[in-house]
């Protein structure tokens, strides 16, 4: 029976321990500098955030926005218009995905980091 | 224990093929792929019980041979690496704290979990070279201790309920 109170202290404590660090390094998640695109799991280009702009993506499927450091997508050629109900993107690790055209947009803090 | 009698030899094989179904039901039932990334491990209920009842060596055997046959059947040569560390530290790890004695089979269970999500992350690290994934960590133990829970209860079950049937002493 003492080894079923050690395995709950156990358990409690690392969901706690877990718990903690998301909430800090959510808090501490930093701004990002650059959006990563990704078609078909490619990465295709890297746009830079302090530079604002209308970017058409994939041949014109999608559309972004790049405004005061955060990404947003305004148009698409696919029904639902998922990628644009999900808003703007400025911290790293954020991500705008349009399923239909297999296009991804990260938020990096760098121009070669690798996703996948 | 005698490793090569035929209770011995049919028992370890049961428990890799049980394994190996675990692992291809997994893949197959959506519902334990519907969070990204997170993985329930049903196979490692064959792991906890051939630990608990054949020891570290014959754990280890069908482990491994398991991990084998899943990359070969499911999978590919990069997934192999991922499962290969991760399953055989993460069952080093269960062994040890299996013989500390502070665990029951729950606590070794979720250990085991917590481990081979920890060794999956270091080795996308160091693949990959990239440490923003160090992030990940804490997401990473949650869901090792939901599925070392999850997976730790019903190997509780089984065990209990196996004992005596002679498992033990093949």
């Amino acid at each position: 029976m003492k080894k079923r109170t050690l395995d709950i202290v156990l358990i409690v404590l690392l969901l706690a321990i877990c718990i903690a660090a998301i909430m800090i390094t959510g808090r501490r998640s930093q701004k990002g500098s650059y959006v990563c695109i990704t078609v078909n799991g490619e990465v295709q280009t890297y746009l830079p955030l302090d530079v604002d702009g209308v970017f058409p993506l994939n041949g014109g499927t999608n559309t972004l926005h790049i405004e005061n450091g955060s990404a947003y997508m305004v148009e698409a050629s696919c029904p639902d218009k998922i990628c644009i109900t999900q808003g703007k993107i400025s911290k790293t690790g954020q991500q705008i995905v349009c399923l239909p055209n297999r296009l991804i947009v990260t938020v990096t803090s760098s121009p070669e980091e690798v996703f996948y | 224990m005698k490793d090569f009698s035929s209770r011995s030899i049919a028992l370890t094989g049961t428990l890799i093929s049980l394994a190996l179904v675990f692992s291809y039901v997994e893949a197959l039932i959506p519902v334990f792929a519907a969070i990204p990334g997170f993985k329930v491990g049903l196979a490692n209920i064959a792991v906890v019980f051939a630990l608990y009842n054949l020891g570290f060596k014959k754990t280890l055997e069908i482990s491994l041979i398991r991990v084998v046959l899943s990359t070969l059947l499911f999978s590919n040569a990069l997934s192999f690496i991922y499962s290969l560390s991760a399953a055989v530290v993460s069952l080093i790890v269960m062994g040890l704290m299996k013989k500390s004695g502070l665990f029951s089979s729950l606590g070794v269970s979720v250990l085991g979990a917590v481990t081979h999500n920890l060794v999956q992350l270091m080795v996308a690290i160091l693949f990959f070279n990239t440490k923003e994934l160090i992030y990940l960590v804490p997401f990473y133990v949650f869901s090792g201790t939901v599925a070392g829970v999850i997976i730790g209860l019903i190997s509780v079950l089984i065990i209990e309920r196996t004992k005596g049937m002679g498992y033990e002493s093949i």
